[in-house]
């Protein structure tokens, strides 16, 4: 599938084609309503974390002793000032969610820029100059890829010593080889085709070739495999979280949060109930957008 | 045929080597002195300490520690447990049917349910029922499964008293191993009581750990269906005037269930992932819980091993899955 030399398009040049690659991105993502859908639901969250100090009720770690495992407020138990009802010592819980959306995205946020950029390096480095530096590069990732995601993160964090910043980095790690395997693929493709040859014809030295000639044109499914990992990391942090080894109590990180409440699921279900509905309705929403994302943007599925 | 799998075979040794380096190294990067931990909270005399230091053959330099481990690793000694002081192989061995049986009940769930809501999602596309399918599918992509599981617990065993919430078996029930699975080892010893309540013991977990791959496998057989559905052979076998079962059935369902078992094939690596959370949850005596214990409890022996093994697994299974692509779809020996 590679070996065709099929000349493609030019990366578009003035400001008039870039609005016209948009505007034709923008017809093929809003076709797709769930991942409109997705995109207001992820917008509202970013929202909800920017605004958290301002719209949450109540400060995350206040503990209101008097009211401690108070029902949400439909329940005839229920007090008007939690709405969600409190955790087992007395916290908010909707403003511990809304400040726990601040963590969520960060995480995402941040385990998706290091898996990205580093995994992109060294896709970049196996596809381009491929010999004995790729072998040692894939290799190095197919041992990654060989532990389980979720084991080799937790074992990491044993290392490093729980907490968010260890969980993220771990994150990071094992997620990156994804970026490194697709970032190389998607050079290889490109390395031979004319457009490429043609820059090294006009003088373009290895740096230029692979960052400005090449790597725009692997866009694409890198886009798309950051929005994977974007959940992937949050489902992944909250899993940590969950287990003890993420961000340590009383950070109102979701999983966190879910690990607080396993000892009162039978008198205060609530407890777990809210934040995982968090957990699951952001990383839906990333996901939503991400089909739309492939979608717009994969050019096989694109013309059928 | 043979050289394809000769070929992969030889990528695995590197893989293998490179993955025995990272237990290992990871086990000597943990932070605490493994002798001391063992020893807990009484301490040991500083002669003994050598001893135990010698014991273990800590006091060699770290390479030598190293290729003392692979020689033991594959003569077929994982080392000791710090925590039982058990072989861990043989811990291992016990838990990993636990494991499997849980795995096998989960895959099962997952494809009875995924490939026929897949089938009818992409023969009726754009239906509602595919909408609403392929809805649920995405939901249970992006389920937090511990979540998932505490939810169930929390409706179907607390609310509705109609599922057990933890363990793989009534504790009235108690029988020698012989094959390690519950469902089987009741059965082989005719009591029919046991396997009821084997079964009921594995319906949540079982559900909890095949939600992703249901997922998966629905999403996987719709687009793969959507795919072959599309192709000429396909458009030819209707235009002859084939029944619309019979298209699907014979002419487009063979093609499009290649990907759909190497799918299968790779979800295998996550469900030990997903095995660790769910295990947890429902404290089920697999190796996934066992080496969340054994990280918490510092077990060094355990979790440097039962990395290897569980890595070893994987690889292998996902060796399997690459042959029978293999055998199934020829083009890919070619290259």
């Amino acid at each position: 599938m590679t070996d065709q030399p099929v000349p493609t398009a030019p990366p578009p040049r003035t400001r008039s084609e870039r609005w016209a690659a948009l505007a034709e991105f923008w017809h093929y993502f809003s076709v797709n309503k769930g991942a409109v859908i997705g995109l207001f639901v992820f917008a509202f969250m970013v929202l909800v974390a920017i605004l958290a100090p301002l719209i949450a009720p109540h400060l995350p770690d206040v503990q209101y002793r008097d009211a401690i495992r108070t029902p949400p407020i439909w329940d005839a138990n229920g007090d008007p000032r939690f709405i969600l009802g409190t955790d087992p010592v007395g916290r908010d819980i909707l403003s511990r969610l809304i400040h726990g959306a601040r963590y969520s995205l960060f995480i995402g946020l941040m385990v998706v820029t290091g898996a990205l950029f580093v995994g992109v390096f060294l896709g970049v480095l196996a596809g381009y100059f491929r010999g004995w530096v790729d072998v040692v590069i894939m290799r190095i990732m197919d041992i990654i890829l060989a532990f389980p995601p979720l084991l080799l993160a937790l074992v990491l964090v044993a290392i490093l010593g729980p907490g968010l910043f260890n969980a993220m980095l771990a994150i990071a790690l094992v997620l990156q080889p994804h970026f490194a395997r697709l970032t190389r693929a998607a050079v290889m493709a490109e390395k031979n085709r004319e457009y490429v040859t043609s820059a090294r014809l006009a003088g373009a030295g290895n740096l230029r070739l692979m960052l400005v000639t090449i790597l725009p044109n692997c866009l694409g499914p890198l886009i798309i495999q950051a929005t994977m990992s974007f959940s992937n990391a949050i489902l992944e942090a909250a899993a940590l979280g969950f287990l003890g080894m993420g961000a340590q109590p009383p950070t109102p990180e979701w999983g966190t949060m879910l690990a607080d409440g396993r000892g009162d699921i039978t008198r205060a279900p609530w407890i777990v109930t809210f934040p995982g509905l968090a957990i699951l309705i952001t990383v839906l929403a990333i996901n939503l957008i991400g089909d739309g994302l492939r979608d717009a943007l994969d050019p096989k599925l694109k013309r059928s | 045929m043979l050289s394809y799998i000769l070929r992969k075979l030889a990528l695995i040794v590197p893989t293998f080597i490179g993955i025995s380096i990272c237990a290992f190294a990871f086990v000597r990067l943990l932070p605490g002195d493994p002798i001391l931990a063992m020893a807990g909270e009484h301490g040991v005399t500083p002669e003994r300490y050598e001893i135990l230091r010698e014991q273990f053959g800590f006091n060699v330099p770290i390479w030598q520690q190293y290729f003392n481990y692979l020689g033991q690793v594959l003569t077929g000694d994982f080392g000791t447990s710090i925590a039982t002081k058990r072989p861990v192989l043989t811990e291992f061995l016990t838990l990993f049917p636990a494991t499997v049986e849980l795995s096998f009940f989960a895959l099962v769930f997952a494809i009875v349910l995924g490939i026929p809501a897949g089938i009818f999602a992409a023969v009726k596309r754009g239906s509602w029922f595919d909408q609403i399918t392929m809805g649920v599918a995405l939901t249970g992509y992006s389920m937090p499964i511990f979540w998932w599981g505490l939810l169930l617990i929390i409706f179907f065993s607390n609310g509705l008293g109609w599922t057990p919430v933890s363990g793989r078996i009534a504790l009235n029930f108690f029988f020698r191993p012989i094959t390690g699975f519950m469902t089987i080892d009741s059965l082989l010893y005719g009591n029919w009581a046991a396997f009821v309540s084997s079964l009921r013991y594995l319906i949540l977990p079982s559900i909890v750990l095949g939600t992703i791959p249901l997922a998966v496998i629905a999403r996987q057989t719709r687009s793969a269906m959507l795919e072959v559905l599309g192709e000429d052979y396909v458009r030819t076998a209707r235009a002859k005037g084939l029944s619309a079962l019979r298209v699907v059935n014979v002419h487009a369902l063979r093609n499009a269930l290649i990907p759909v078992v190497t799918t299968i094939g790779l979800q295998v690596g996550l469900l030990v992932a997903g095995a660790i959370l769910t295990e947890t949850i429902f404290s089920w005596p697999g190796i996934g819980k066992w080496m969340i214990d054994s990280i918490f409890r510092r077990d060094y022996a355990v979790v440097q091993s039962g990395l290897l093994l569980i890595a070893l697994i994987v690889m292998v299974v996902n060796l399997i899955v690459d042959v029978l692509y293999a055998v199934i779809n020829p083009r890919i020996r070619v290259q």
